[in-house]
């Protein structure tokens, strides 16, 4: 699947979009930021405080509950400040 | 007729007068339009502002402002509504975002505009960063910006 970062998120990590594979037993958005976390020092920075950390699934905006099965991009951002 | 939508993202400056007109050309049954601005203010909290960036999820923000217009136009009986918002740098004192909404009675495009842009503020996919003597820094979100949207939500 496809993840894209915007924002701070985005400077954190480090770049704007991968592909990633992760295992079966990340079942949920919440699962997979913490994966993320796992993948060096730039994420572990980017997701130390996943709570405060939006998410969507297929351009919808989800819940950190979400199950991620058969989704095909998703976005981890900072609470939106437009408008 | 039927309801005019326009949505539009956006780097360059939009001009009001042109987008209310396109809105309400070669209509009659049109008694009222609404418009609200949103402007790049030159301070914050003391700290005076230069500018500031907007970036933006652009597959998202085209998805979530046209839910948010149709669920505007179910909600209140309007004869069109505009949206455009810009991204990229925009210097203090320029505009950010437009919202209009046209309607055969004030009632509905008050409404409606006022929802719109509590919507847009807590769901649409945009961030500010701001360059102020401050330094330079994303603009944190307000939680009365959230509280705002909710105030929306039918029970």
């Amino acid at each position: 699947m496809k993840v894209k970062y915007f924002a701070w998120v985005r400077e954190r990590v480090g770049r704007a979009e991968e592909t990633v594979e992760p295992p079966a037993s990340v079942r949920t958005v919440e699962d997979l930021m913490a994966w993320l976390a796992r993948r060096g020092e730039t994420y572990a920075y980017a997701f130390e405080r996943p709570r405060v950390i939006r998410a969507a699934i297929d351009h919808a905006h989800v819940k950190s509950d979400a199950v991620i099965a058969g989704a095909r991009e998703i976005a981890f951002f900072p609470p939106m400040t437009g408008g | 007729m039927t309801a005019r939508v326009t949505i539009r993202i956006q780097e360059a400056d939009f001009d009001v007068a042109r987008e209310i007109a396109a809105l309400t050309q070669g209509r009659t049954d049109i008694g009222a339009v609404v418009s609200f601005s949103g402007i790049c203010r030159g301070s914050e909290g003391g700290d005076a502002v230069a500018a500031l960036t907007l970036e933006h999820y652009p597959e998202m923000a085209e998805a979530e402002i046209a839910r948010h217009a149709e669920t505007a136009m179910s909600r209140w009986p309007l004869s069109g509504l505009t949206v455009v918002h810009r991204v990229g740098r925009i210097a203090a004192g320029e505009n950010i975002v437009l919202v209009l909404t046209a309607s055969q009675h004030r009632q509905a495009a008050f409404q409606a505009a006022e929802f719109l842009m509590d919507y847009l503020k807590a769901n649409a996919p945009f961030w500010k960063r701001a360059e102020s003597t401050a330094g330079t820094g994303w603009v944190e979100a307000r939680h009365h910006d959230d509280a705002a949207a909710a105030r929306w939500t039918k029970s």
